[in-house]
């Protein structure tokens, strides 16, 4: 683990009452939002262990609505986020589930978008805030939301992640971590990278053009 | 391993405030200006001072029903001057309470270093605000006196209640309070060291066991008798009272303690308060 600072000590500045149940919920909401890439407006919410068993009294339902509403953990409309929902069309369920060996703070969302995107993406809060995205739609992925992200959807062939990093390389733009899987040999892939710089539209443009690349989505960090 | 005795030692030797040497660090760590540092510890002291403000005049019941509107009752017996104990000690309950009911009732706070214990800082520093002439550059350099000590708690122990218990939580709270709380009252960097320890050492074996698993019972009380606890070691520290096992020491006590405690003790609400009959009553109760 790095080190911690100050602001680790004394921050995050959060509505109540837990870190993990609450703070942690709504950058939980608010990636799976980043992930589908646009407006939600129909979903099921899965929620694993001790999100399932504590979550009504740590608010972990209106955190998690809050974050897919585009909300910030300091954001004090979270109490009334499933009213603020209901305002903005947003239909959503809530279920327990056993999602298996995972931590015990984990949710699964069900995603549709209002242009007719979906998708399935689990994550974990892992403590004091921190979050971690494990599955986006049967991936197995690891996003924290800490730095400017690429998802990209690939052919799994020779050369495709070798065009991808030379475009960024040409972008100057610094890979921190990176993470490819696949779900069996030439067929669909997933490429994560994590970078220091923020690629531009104009970068993302020539990326979606590039060939083999399926789909590429630019996720701000939380 | 940090330890903070090696500040204590380089504000000596430079003839510093603990806080000074704090602050340098982090303009190291950070690659960030001093102005910029204040600033954003500047907004951490105003979103505190709200949430006391907010938690001592709120009728809010938190999500559970279990927890609100003590604040105030301790509050009001203040101000009718009945206070047993001292004007100042019972408005650093009445602080402590605000700021943890507000958080349990979804109500905006700093972290401090937890959700959980974010009462403690907060009641010591406007409690002292209130007794002594203190400025907000001082408040805010007592800031950093306060983070600073929980980043080595932090490296050696935990401050997480999953991981160490309350010990981590309040316990942490505590002393990082009490280390600031000298500093405010103008007491030496050594002296923010014993207060620290003084303070870890009353709250070491504190276990976590919470009701239903919600940060309401016992922790929103804690969060004063942590204050409390703060202010007492403070006032030991200050009075040239040391401690004799040193601070570092006593965080890696804390440290070791937390390890040896079992899981049923540390935040997954089966043991302690939390399996009593009282206890497994509301849990049914309420879910």
């Amino acid at each position: 683990m790095s080190k911690s600072n100050v602001f680790d000590l004394l921050g995050p500045i959060m509505v109540g009452p837990s870190s993990s149940h609450t703070a942690g919920a709504v950058r939980l909401g608010a990636m799976a939002r980043r992930i589908l890439g646009e407006e939600p407006i129909q979903g099921t919410i899965f929620l694993h262990g001790s999100f399932a068993k504590t979550g009504k009294g740590h608010g972990t339902h209106l955190a998690l609505v809050a974050g897919l509403l585009g909300m910030a953990p300091d954001d004090e409309r979270i109490p009334t986020s499933h009213m603020i929902a209901k305002e903005r069309g947003l239909n959503l369920s809530f279920q327990t589930a056993d999602l298996g060996d995972v931590h015990p703070n984990t949710v699964k969302f069900d995603l549709l978008g209002k242009n007719g995107g979906h998708v399935v993406v689990v994550g974990s809060s892992i403590g004091g805030g921190s979050i971690v995205i494990r599955e986006i739609n049967d991936f197995h992925v690891e996003l924290r939301g800490d730095y400017p992200t690429l998802v990209i959807l690939h052919q799994d062939l020779p050369g495709v992640v070798a065009q991808v990093t030379l475009l960024l390389a040409t972008a100057q733009i610094n890979i921190a971590r990176m993470l490819v899987s696949r779900e069996k040999r030439g067929a669909q892939a997933l490429m994560i990278l994590e970078t220091d710089q923020k690629i531009d539209d104009t970068g993302l443009d020539s990326m979606r053009k590039l060939p083999r690349i399926y789909q590429v989505l630019a996720i701000g960090p939380l | 391993m940090s330890a903070y005795d090696d500040w204590v030692i380089e504000a000596e030797t430079k003839g510093l405030k603990i806080s000074e040497v704090i602050l340098q660090n982090q303009m190291e760590e950070l690659e960030q200006s001093e102005q910029v540092l204040f600033q954003r510890m500047k907004t951490n002291l105003k979103v505190m001072r709200e949430s006391v403000e907010a938690g001592l005049t709120s009728k809010r019941r938190s999500l559970s029903g279990l927890v609100g509107g003590d604040a105030e009752k301790v509050e009001e017996r203040r101000k009718r001057g009945e206070s047993l104990i001292g004007d100042h000690m019972s408005g650093a309950i009445a602080k402590a309470l605000a700021v943890a009911e507000v958080n349990a009732c979804m109500g905006k706070i700093v972290a401090a270093p937890t959700a959980g214990s974010c009462g403690v800082i907060p009641a010591v520093f406007f409690t002292i605000e209130e007794a002594r002439h203190v400025s907000e550059r001082e408040l805010l350099l007592a800031l950093f006196t306060a983070a600073g000590l929980g980043i080595i708690i932090a490296e050696r122990a935990s401050v997480s209640g999953a991981e160490g218990g309350c010990q981590a939580e309040i316990g942490s709270a505590a002393a990082m309070a009490a280390a600031a709380a000298v500093e405010l009252a103008g007491g030496s960097p050594r002296q923010t060291a014993d207060a620290a320890a003084i303070a870890m050492k009353s709250m070491l074996g504190l276990v976590c066991d919470p009701v239903a698993g919600l940060v309401e019972v016992p922790c929103v009380k804690r969060n004063a008798t942590g204050a409390t606890i703060a202010l007492v070691a403070a006032e030991m520290a200050l009075s040239g009272v040391k401690s004799a096992i040193p601070i570092d020491e006593v965080i890696d006590a804390m440290g070791n303690i937390g390890k040896q405690m079992p899981c049923s003790l540390k935040e997954t609400a089966q043991g302690g308060l939390a399996v009593t009959p009282t206890g497994r009553r509301i849990q049914v109760d309420f879910l």
